[in-house]
């Protein structure tokens, strides 16, 4: 474990244990974050999250499998012990959230977590049920956010997400792409909805978002979300295959995981990146990419120049 | 989704292969000993292709129909839906070709064997036995564990390449009754390939064999009337 995190987590244990005032104080919401643990606002409410949250898709869709189940709540608790708050899942990846469920269960309902889960289906009339029984799977009283997954039918789940955002039963409303798709439309949402969030994907491959979309989400204040910053592992199990480079310890990255994070959330206009992994030691090295610096423009640009040369 | 072709097969592919075959562990754990009967069952389907009794067609189309609906609803229903929404899709088709067997087998009787000196009827028999003893081993040869073999009657593969076989056993083999197991070897085939599993060749194959068998079997004389009581 990077000793950063270490140092962090000692200082919320010290901080949980002298903080009583503040926890009352704070605003409801916003957990105590572990010191040292970098964040950044979500532009239309000026909470802080941190750099790096939790995704499920796949690795937390894994049935009844008991073990599983159980491997899947010790990700959620090094998650949490190291800072991580937001967690995203949908009803497309079967399984996760049940799962998701289970672990939040387990772990006696973190109130750090972030519940960020999408709706996915065409239709307006299914959408209320869709996101009752999603929450259900959780076990939330609420969702923080909410997403239409891939733009499906979103120009009828937007209406039912800020009607539930007006009447306090959501705090955040959202859209999600993945590998390129729909930017233009995304733009159009971006332009027309008053959306807080956007969802799409953004690694050090796969940059088409740098153009327009993470400017616009600047412009306009919408926080993003990164998903498949791995390329769903196979990004990093191709760069595995090769040392890190010696100055990855600039910015404090110890591992391939952390410099291709790092790259990611250091663009300001990301909010927040959302690995996904089953195991604890992934989750541990993917948290650590929160802590210590972070590139600079022409350290990302050597990052880039460097894992498109390997 | 309204673009379609920007999605390749590993976006539809919603579990790891780990999950993929620890279902078939616990799968397995579960319904012990139905394998046994199974296999019994599968035994039962050699000795009936050997024996001349007037039933015997009937018999082995009972059979298939269990396994195929016994897999729809334990497997697909049951296991495989936790992890792949898609699966009550599948189960539907799985229980459809239980029905039709029982409808065109059981009923229709028209699963009734040719002589297995037939070559095509050898041919289907080999096919059959590859289901009943050599895919459940497969696994094994690829590194995974015994506890996670799939047996037929009680797991889709081995029961959709054994109908396959038995189908190009029969005196007129029923071009109706391979479209899903035919359908399903494609189906098994993308997931195991974009799994990167090594044996995801095996129903493929298999099954482009069985297609190729049935076109041979159409315009070879039959040694038998068409259809027995």
């Amino acid at each position: 474990m990077p000793s950063r995190i270490r140092l962090a987590r000692r200082g919320l244990v010290c901080g949980l244990a002298a903080s009583g005032a503040f926890v009352l104080l704070r605003p409801s919401g916003a957990p105590a974050q572990p010191r040292g643990i970098l964040t950044r606002p979500v532009p239309s409410s000026g909470e802080t999250l941190p750099l790096v949250g939790l995704g499920s898709w796949i690795t937390f869709n894994v049935g009844n499998d008991p073990v599983a189940r159980d491997s899947c709540a010790e990700v959620m608790r090094q998650f949490f012990a190291d800072g991580g708050r937001l967690i995203d899942s949908s009803p497309m990846y079967a399984s996760s959230q049940p799962v998701i469920g289970y672990g939040l269960h387990k772990l006696g309902m973190p109130p750090a977590v972030f519940a960020a889960d999408k709706v996915w289906t065409s239709g307006a009339s299914r959408g209320p049920a869709q996101i009752q029984e999603s929450r259900e799977l959780w076990g939330v009283p609420r969702f923080d956010l909410l997403q239409v997954h891939n733009l499906l039918s979103w120009q009828e789940h937007l209406p039912t997400l800020f009607a539930m955002k007006d009447a306090g039963r959501l705090r955040y409303v959202g859209i999600t792409t993945s590998d390129g798709r729909r930017h233009g439309e995304v733009e159009r949402i971006m332009r027309s909805q008053k959306i807080d969030f956007v969802q799409v994907t953004y690694n050090v491959l796969d940059r088409a978002v740098e153009h327009r979309i993470l400017p616009l989400a600047q412009e306009r204040g919408i926080a993003v979300i990164v998903n498949r910053p791995f390329r769903e592992g196979a990004l990093i199990r191709s760069v595995k295959r090769h040392r890190l480079p010696d100055w990855a310890g600039e910015v404090g990255a110890a591992n391939w995981a952390q410099l291709l994070l790092k790259f990611i959330v250091s663009h300001p206009a990301v909010t927040c990146a959302i690995p996904a992994t089953s195991r604890v030691d992934h989750v541990q090295e993917n948290m650590g990419a929160a802590y210590g610096r972070l590139p600079d423009e022409s350290l990302r640009r050597r990052i880039v120049a460097h894992v498109e040369g390997l | 989704m309204s673009e379609w072709w920007t999605y390749s097969l590993s976006s539809f592919l919603l579990f790891a292969p780990r999950t993929y075959y620890r279902l078939f562990e616990l799968y397995n754990q579960d319904i012990w000993p139905v394998q046994v009967i199974a296999l019994a069952l599968g035994a039962a389907v050699v000795v009936l292709l050997y024996r001349r009794a007037v039933w015997r067609g009937r018999a082995i189309a009972a059979i298939l129909a269990a396994g195929w609906l016994w897999t729809a609803w334990a497997f697909l229903i049951d296991r495989y839906a936790t992890i792949n929404w898609a699966a009550t899709y599948m189960a539907a088709g799985f229980a459809a070709q239980g029905l039709l067997l029982l409808w065109q087998g059981v009923i229709g009787n028209r699963l009734v064997p040719q002589p297995i000196s037939h070559v095509v009827a050898r041919a289907g028999l080999a096919m059959f036995l590859v289901a009943l003893v050599v895919q459940p081993l497969v696994g094994m040869v690829f590194g995974r564990s015994w506890t996670q073999a799939e047996v037929f009657g009680v797991a889709p593969d081995p029961t959709a390449v054994a109908t396959l076989g038995l189908l190009l056993t029969a005196q007129r083999p029923s071009w109706t009754l391979m479209i899903l197991p035919l359908l399903w070897c494609a189906v098994t085939g993308a997931t195991l390939s974009t799994m990167g599993a090594a044996d995801a060749f095996v129903a493929p194959l298999l099954a482009l064999a069985a297609i190729v068998l049935a076109l041979i079997n159409r315009r070879m004389p039959q040694s038998l009337p068409a259809r027995e009581p």
